[in-house]
């Protein structure tokens, strides 16, 4: 297994679009982790002239409540990261599960959780984590992360189903299972190895998804409108009506950084399917 | 007409796995829907017993067991009675939602065709000139496109063209000035306003129909009758449009198809930047605004839309492909 994932990175490191998806992913990493020591200001301190345009000690300017807008998009790149990559995680872990066990389960099972997946294939995922986000009390980076984790999972388990269905059918499998190994074992250490590069495509597919689905959702104030994050700064920027008082930079910055983050996201996604399709390889 | 009997029963179960969902979601949270409506409709005074039983009833607030409320809500929905709004009192539901419907139906639906055509021809063309700068352009701009989140795409649009420019109205579906109506005026307010959500819906769909073709043709390119059909001597142009391209497009009809479906549940987005009066404004407002009877229809006129779209479109793609009929 882990022989396997250093192969992987390292064809991954070897094509072109992966590493530069990568190298931009380091960087954000980088500012997340730095955040206090980059940032000029405390993201939250108020004691700035209102709506200021870009200066030399305020470079995009201060909100409508007197912030500072450099320190908040610093600051923003924790949220995003985090909800992204953790949601990310999350509905990759799901549907794993999901997915290997409807595709190696035989019955009932396999029905009900092939049913549940190509349900959740085709309720739209923007109307279903608006509703959930409206019915859940609380608000904030915590309900997000869940709300973007249960819609997210349906697509990577039907592609992990898929392909466990076909490993399964292969000789090394029945060869296996003839040797008396337990399910357990044959799924970890014969069916998931030769899964990775899916797995790995899930994980940054659901990410660039939660990114996004993040940013859209704190857009429309269904987050936590006091968490410092690119999403809340659109909001905030769009509610104190940045755009007639000509701040543009508000809107810009935050969402020139999800769309940075997102095509990182979207390129190292490239570099594993060439991985796993020598078709698209880069010659 | 068997494959049509055999897609039947998967559709039926779908649909009331949808429906079910949609009755358990608000069920299933902490705290009542219906008595936060209740309460924020009373004010701020103290409500009596009688009072918010008044209400309740006003409303159509759900009583008794679960099992009779579930059984009461299928008698509704069979019905198309989804209740009445709380925001657009005494509205029903299903009249808030048909006036909303065209706008979403009209704006979203000819863009999403024209984005599919579009995409997919730009996607056959990168295919066909591979690792050209063509190629390399659509791929790496559509990637940047998809990244971007629309509605920052809308709010960048709004800014150029219509405040800094003055090119396109602001907000919402016509001008004040005119009445909703089959007349010219009309027409041509209604057209000014849908220009810029159009645009943004164009710009950030093209980029999936232009990778996902491309992606596609490149797996049928390299299948050998591709290869005999050039060693056959003919034209690149009709070994691309006519061998490979139209192999290629039967994955992106079933794409389209649950595009077609997505319609519906309109560009929800890009709707609330430019207060376009359709289905996504629509359900922004009822979130907004605790409107759950609203919100629960809109979401089943959502779902259950996109589930007819799959089931056409798998219908369709048996005519097609008659691979999947066996």
């Amino acid at each position: 297994m882990r022989t396997t994932i250093f192969r992987v990175a390292a064809t991954l490191w070897a094509n072109r679009k992966a590493r530069a998806g990568l190298s931009i992913l380091f960087v954000f990493a980088a500012v997340a982790v730095l955040a206090p020591l980059l940032a000029p200001y405390s993201p939250t301190a108020t004691n700035f002239a209102r709506s200021a345009p870009a200066s030399w000690s305020h470079p995009l300017g201060t909100t409508g409540s007197g912030q500072d807008a450099l320190s908040q998009l610093l600051y923003g790149t924790r949220i995003s990261l985090f909800v992204g990559f953790g949601a990310g995680l999350a509905a990759t872990i799901v549907a794993m599960l999901v997915g290997v066990v409807a595709g190696y389960a035989r019955g009932p099972i396999e029905v009900i959780l092939g049913f549940a997946t190509n349900l959740f294939l085709v309720i739209p995922g923007l109307p279903l984590m608006i509703v959930l986000a409206a019915y859940l009390p609380t608000r904030g980076v915590g309900t997000i992360l869940v709300v973007v984790s249960v819609t997210g999972w349906a697509w990577g388990a039907r592609v992990l189903r898929s392909q466990t269905a076909t490993l399964a059918a292969r000789e090394f499998v029945a060869a296996a299972r003839l040797a008396g190994e337990g399910i357990w074992r044959i799924v970890w250490h014969e069916i998931v190895p030769n899964m990775v590069s899916l797995l790995a495509a899930s994980f940054f597919g659901a990410s660039t998804a939660a990114v996004l689905a993040e940013a859209g959702l704190e857009f429309l104030g269904l987050g936590n409108p006091s968490t410092i994050s690119w999403g809340t700064m659109l909001f905030w920027a769009q509610n104190s009506n940045a755009l007639l008082t000509g701040q543009w930079a508000l809107l810009v910055a935050p969402g020139l950084c999800i769309a940075l983050l997102a095509s990182a996201m979207s390129l190292v996604n490239f570099g594993i399917d060439a991985i796993g399709n020598p078709r698209l390889r880069e010659r | 007409m068997r494959y049509v009997l055999r897609r039947l029963p998967v559709l039926v179960i779908t649909l009331w796995a949808a429906v079910t969902l949609n009755f358990l979601l608000p069920r299933l949270m902490p705290g009542t829907p219906a008595g936060a409506a209740v309460a924020k409709l009373a004010g701020q005074g103290s409500v009596s017993a009688s009072q918010r039983r008044a209400i309740e009833v006003m409303l159509g607030v759900p009583h008794g067991s679960l099992a009779s409320q579930y059984w009461q809500y299928l008698k509704a929905i069979a019905g198309g009675n989804f209740g009445i709004s709380y925001t657009y009192f005494p509205e029903p539901v299903s009249k808030v939602i048909g006036a909303a419907l065209p706008w979403t139906l009209a704006l979203v639906g000819t863009v999403t065709v024209m984005a599919f055509v579009i995409g997919t021809l730009l996607g056959v063309l990168a295919a066909w000139k591979r690792g050209s700068i063509f190629d390399t352009a659509a791929s790496v701009g559509c990637t940047f496109m998809a990244a971007f989140p629309y509605f920052w795409t809308a709010l960048v649009l709004l800014y150029v063209f219509g405040f800094v420019a003055g090119w396109f109205p602001i907000r919402g579906g016509y001008s004040a000035s005119v009445s909703p109506g089959w007349d010219w005026s009309f027409f041509v307010s209604a057209l000014g306003h849908s220009v810029l959500p159009a645009f943004t819906i164009l710009v950030s769909g093209l980029g999936g129909w232009v990778l996902g073709m491309r992606n596609n043709m490149m797996g049928v390119l390299g299948e050998d009758y591709i290869v005999f059909a050039e060693a056959n001597g003919l034209s690149p142009r009709t070994v691309a449009l006519r061998y490979a391209a139209r192999n290629a497009l039967l994955p992106g009809v079933t794409a389209f198809g649950m595009a077609l479906g997505l319609v519906v549940g309109g560009s929800l987005l890009t709707e609330v930047v430019f207060g376009y009066p359709g289905i996504g404004y629509l359900l922004y407002n009822a979130v907004v605004n605790e409107d759950y009877p609203l919100m629960q229809a809109l979401f089943l006129v959502i779902t259950v839309s996109v589930l007819m779209a799959n089931f056409v479109v798998d219908l369709i793609y048996g005519l097609l492909d008659p691979r999947v009929r066996r």
